[in-house]
Order: structure tokens, then C-alpha cells, then sequence
């Protein structure tokens, strides 16, 4: 299913996920957020960029472990904790979040 | 995320067998597997034209090749002992979720075109052709087991449904129609060596930061060795270990145990993989090909022991299956078995008393134990009777002071799926897994409130993941699914002075 975002049409697959990395752009997050009801603000957007930022070096999203320790190195430690990431990522950091940053979705027992 | 909406199960004291809904889930049935991913694992990328001939001369060549599946065709006598122990059937009411029913579909087919009586009186056997439509039915209702074996406790002939199951995705597969989530998951092994597809330098650097967290944690140099030659333990562990919580508290538990110990190990990044979805899909060749990097990791690395970390289907396929695979495995240390489960490692060295422990680093904690199905009823452990159910126990009453058993009859051989096992943990099936949850929920709710269980533990990757979003559903709270080596690597008292 497609997603219409400023009159570009980008591909997806049957789970919403962009099917070129390439394309990725930030309001096409946005457009993907609101689908799921979420407005991003900038905690939102620290994730997502760090996110693309691993995926870029490592073609793999980051586990949760390394992301909760970056987020924590970056703003703090009580926000370093999937606790903190799951308030912002209702549906989990590892797939909406990487939905959004137009990250391909986690595979395997997670 | 846009799931539909569907009615929530509600949690009572005791599960009553629901009333029939015809057709209640028939509506379900996971995303179909891409032309590449069928390729890759060598079955045709679509629907191939002459599939009702290629489907039956499968299933007659499945037939003749595992005698298991002929003698459950022919030998059900239809008694009812399995209707209600399916937590399929019990969440969703749909009688093709009754064991018998799900087994009926393939029986209809079989009697039809391999029987005599159902070949000149299919009305009377009520054999069916293998149409469009039952090839539908298949679909959608061999991806709601989750192949768990619990029927099959039950059932007075010892009827596997899970067999019937596999064979069901191999013959689908065979004539083009594979499932998204299993089929380009194990391309992925064969490709990278991991379900996540997890490439090495993201390994080594997630490594390298859990031996940074460990170390400024507690002041132990615990390391997370990867591809080191000459180790003496190879650590096959699920993906998830490295990826997900509370997977990874369970991984530092086994590296805390292999320190304390004194046992060098390693991961490897060819087989950084425990799970083996080759046995969801029935497909022995995949299987097959899925164990091998194993073997080849075990002999590049020279390693003398084969250790498996947490993940029940995982320890199923080793247990079983891993030296006909894989073997033989001659190379290896006579000693040990092979190969071992990290419980039987960290049981074996509390019996030494090699390993101390401070149980009250865990008095926060009530814990309950969630039998994984395919250890449960598809392994053992420490090679006494029952050690797949007393090993994982004794660790924890070694670990904590608190502890209470669900429910008899959600225990042990017993015990209930989590609900999203045997290839079925996709979000494509939420509505089923959430449904198929409710029976292990309604036990844990209930030691929840009789003993105040805080926690509960599992050995198994899914279960871990299943109950992480099931618990959220179900009001608990995601944190309460732990690993079972976090227990151990929590109070395990660490020798500091060996720095």
C-alpha cells in the first residue's frame, strides 16, 4: 500500500514499511506517525535520526540495548531504558520506531 | 499500528470449553512469502499451475517418507479427547482449532485420494478433493498452530498435530505458497547466519557495549567473545539474545556463569543463530542446511563442547535431531553431551558448588516458570526423567527465594504455548496470538493473585516475545517476562579478585 506524502507516492510493504530506504523523508515520518496517532516531537526524532545513523553504518537496526545506552548517553540516564523509548513507541522502539525512520522491520524471535 | 479490532478475551478464574463458532478465525492467515524468499529456499515463487498434482504427489511422497504421518491419517477414531486442549480452539472457538479439526483437514484430502473407500465413497469417509478452497482452509488454519504438541499429551493414540502441520507447509511450499515470516527468516540464516540478519561488525559492536554495560555494572571484565579459535564452548544461542529484551539479561546471565566458572567460549558469527525455522515449514532440507552452519562453525573454531543458550524449538532440532543433521560429532569432547543446554552447564556447575549465589539480590522478584512447548514435550535434560521440567527449576530455587508452579494441568508436559510459537510470532497474526495466549494468561493471573507473582521466567527466545506484548494486552507489565539466566546472572556472586 502506497503512502501520499506532498504528492510523491512511496512504496510500502503489507506492514506499512517503506520498500526503498533511499526515498526516505522526514515528512514522510511524519505521515507514517500520524497514521499511528503519533505526533513526533523532538524526543521522537532523537531516536528516529540515531536510528538511521546505525542503520547507515551497520545495515541492521541497532538491538535495544545499544539504543537505550545512546539515548542515555545523550539525554540522560533516566531516558536510557525501554521504558522511556515504549512511551514514545507505543507498539515497541524496534518496529514502529524503525517504521518510521523508514528502516526495514526486525526479523526473528523479537 | 493499524491492527483490527477484536474482541478481547476475558481473563476467569477457571477456562470454561467455549461454545462452537463456525468459521470464527477462518478470516486469518499470515502474509504469503515473496517470489525471492520461496526461491532462495528452493520451492517455486508462486502458485504453480499444476499444483493440485504436484501437492498430492507431495503429499504421497511425505506419506511414504515419514510413516508417522500415514499411521496419524488412518488412526484417529474421532474420540474428542483433543477439542478442548488447544489454546487456539480455547481462545478463538473456532472448531477448525480443535486438534481434530485442524487434523481433519489434511484427513479429508488423504482419504480421498489415498484410500480405497474414499476414492469410490467419499461421501460416507467425508474425503474431499484438494480444491482452491481447501487449500485455503490449509493456509490459514496450519498457520494457527502453533505446533506445540500439547494435543498430542492427550490423545489416547498419541496423534501429532504438529507433524501433520509441517507436513501440510512443506506441501504448500512445494507448489509455491510459503509464509512471509518463516521463509524470509530462514533466507536470511542462510545468508548472514541469523534470523535478524544481523551482519558481523553489528554483532561485535553490540558485544563490545553489553561488555561495557556488565563491566560498569558490577567491575567484572565478563567478556562476550566472538569467532575466538580454540575456545573450548560454542555458544549457539537465538539472535534475540543479542537484540531484544529481556533476551539479552539472559545472555549476560550465561557469560557470568562461563566467567565464573572459568569456561573460555565464544559466539560465532557463521552460526549466530540457535533457532531453526526449517522445522516450522516441515522442510527437512532446509533444516538440514540450517544445523550444518553449526558443524562448520564448531570445526572451523575448534571448539571441544556445543552449548545452547535459551530457545525451546532450537533445543528441540539439537536435542533431537542435531547429530543425524549435523553429525557425527566425533570431533568433539566425549565427555559432554552433545549438544548441552546452558541449564544442564549451570545446573551441573551448582552441583559442584562451583557457582555461589546471594538469593536475596532477587527478593524483589516472585517468580513462576513458563514450560516452553518444545522443551517440554520434545527434549530432556541432564538425562534424568522430567530433567526438562526439574533442571530449570532447581535453578531457580537456587537463584531466589520466592517461587510457585502455575496450575498443574498449564505445567509441564502440560504446559501452554505462549501463544506465538512454530512460526507464528508475526504481527500479521496478533488477532491469533493474543487469543491463543489466554489460557497461559488465566494461569498466570491466578498465581498472580494467590502467591503475588511479580515475574515470570522462560528458555525460550518467542516465549520471551510473545509474552511481551501478550502481558501489555493482557494489563500485566512488559517487564514482568524475564529470562531465566537473568535470575542466575543477577545473584550469581562474582569472584572480583580474578581481574
Amino acid at each position: 500500500m502506497p503512502i501520499e506524502v506532498n504528492g510523491k507516492s512511496f512504496e510500502t510493504d503489507e506492514e506499512g514499511y517503506l520498500a526503498d530506504l533511499s526515498l526516505w523523508e522526514k515528512d514522510l515520518a511524519t505521515a507514517m506517525a500520524k497514521e499511528d496517532d503519533i505526533d513526533l516531537g523532538d524526543d521522537h526524532w532523537e531516536i528516529i535520526n540515531f536510528l538511521r545513523e546505525y542503520y547507515e553504518e551497520y545495515q541492521i537496526a541497532p538491538a535495544v540495548r545499544v539504543l537505550t545506552k545512546a539515548v542515555g548517553k545523550k539525554l540522560g540516564k533516566d531516558k536510557g531504558n525501554s521504558k522511556y523509548l515504549y512511551e514514545l513507541f507505543p507498539y515497541g522502539p524496534g518496529k514502529q520506531a524503525c517504521k518510521f525512520a523508514g528502516l526495514p522491520k526486525p526479523t526473528g524471535c523479537v | 499500528m493499524a491492527v483490527k479490532e477484536f474482541e478481547k478475551p476475558i481473563l476467569k478464574e477457571y477456562s470454561p470449553i467455549p461454545k462452537l463458532v463456525e468459521q470464527a478465525t477462518s478470516h486469518l492467515a499470515p502474509f504469503k512469502s515473496k517470489e525471492d524468499f520461496q526461491k532462495s529456499l528452493g520451492y517455486p515463487g508462486e502458485l504453480v499451475d499444476n499444483w493440485q498434482e504436484v501437492a498430492l504427489g507431495k503429499m504421497g511422497d511425505l506419506l511414504k517418507k515419514y510413516r508417522s504421518l500415514r499411521v496419524y491419517m488412518d488412526s484417529c477414531i474421532q474420540c474428542g479427547a483433543c477439542t478442548d486442549k488447544c489454546h487456539y480452539y480455547l481462545g478463538t472457538k473456532d472448531p477448525n482449532n480443535m486438534p481434530v479439526g485442524r487434523q481433519n483437514l489434511m484427513r479429508g484430502v488423504y482419504r480421498k485420494h489415498f484410500t480405497l473407500p474414499g476414492k469410490f465413497f467419499p461421501k460416507l469417509v467425508g474425503a474431499v478433493d484438494l480444491t482452491k478452497e481447501v487449500l485455503d482452509d490449509w493456509y490459514s488454519y496450519y498457520h494457527q498452530c502453533s505446533q506445540c504438541r500439547r494435543c498430542a499429551v492427550f490423545c489416547p493414540i498419541g496423534i501429532d498435530t504438529a507433524e501433520i502441520s509441517m507436513a501440510a507447509r512443506e506441501i504448500m511450499d512445494s507448489v509455491g505458497v510459503g509464509q512471509k515470516y518463516c521463509n524470509e527468516i530462514i533466507g536470511k540464516v542462510h545468508k548472514i547466519g541469523n534470523n535478524l540478519g544481523l551482519p558481523k561488525p553489528a554483532l561485535a559492536d553490540t558485544l563490545e557495549g553489553l561488555e561495557e554495560d556488565v563491566e560498569e555494572d558490577i567491575g567484572v571484565d565478563v567478556k562476550f567473545p566472538l569467532d575466538v579459535k580454540g575456545a573450548d564452548v560454542l555458544l549457539i544461542t537465538p539472535s534475540a539474545d543479542f537484540f531484544a529484551e529481556p533476551h539479552v539479561d539472559g545472555l549476560i546471565g550465561y557469560a557470568k556463569v562461563f566467567h565464573q566458572a572459568g569456561i573460555s567460549w565464544t559466539l560465532s558469527s557463521h552460526a549466530s543463530e540457535a533457532a531453526n525455522f526449517g522445522m516450522f515449514i516441515g522442510s527437512y532440507d532446509n533444516m538440514r542446511k540450517l544445523a550444518l552452519r553449526i558443524r562448520e562453525a564448531a570445526l572451523d573454531l575448534g571448539v571441544k563442547r556445543i552449548v545452547f543458550g535459551e530457545c525451546g524449538h532450537a533445543w528441540r532440532v539439537a536435542y533431537s535431531f542435531l547429530n543425524t543433521l549435523a553429525g557425527p560429532f566425533d570431533f568433539l569432547d566425549p565427555r559432554y553431551p552433545v549438544p548441552q543446554h546452558i541449564c544442564e552447564v549451570t545446573h551441573d556447575l551448582i552441583n559442584k558448588n562451583v557457582l555461589q549465589f546471594d538469593k536475596s539480590a532477587n527478593d524483589g522478584k516472585i517468580i513462576t516458570f513458563h514450560d516452553s512447548c518444545n522443551v517440554a514435550r520434545a527434549s530432556n535434560m541432564g538425562d534424568i526423567i522430567g530433567g526438562q521440567f526439574s533442571l530449570p527449576r532447581d535453578i531457580i530455587k537456587a537463584t531466589t527465594n520466592n517461587f510457585y508452579d502455575m496450575d498443574d494441568e498449564t505445567i509441564m508436559e502440560k504446559t501452554f504455548c505462549c501463544g506465538g510459537g512454530g512460526g507464528l510470532l508475526t504481527d500479521d497474526l496478533i488477532e491469533l496470538r493474543m487469543k491463543g495466549a489466554q489460557p497461559r494468561m488465566e494461569a498466570l493471573k491466578r498465581v498472580v493473585e494467590d502467591h503475588g507473582v511479580t515475574h515470570m521466567a522462560a528458555i525460550c527466545a518467542i516465549c520471551k516475545s510473545q509474552f511481551s506484548k501478550a502481558f501489555q494486552y493482557y494489563g500485566f507489565e512488559l517487564d514482568q517476562i524475564i529470562s531465566l539466566h537473568q535470575l542466575v546472572g543477577d545473584a550469581l556472586i562474582m569472584n572480583k579478585k580474578e581481574l
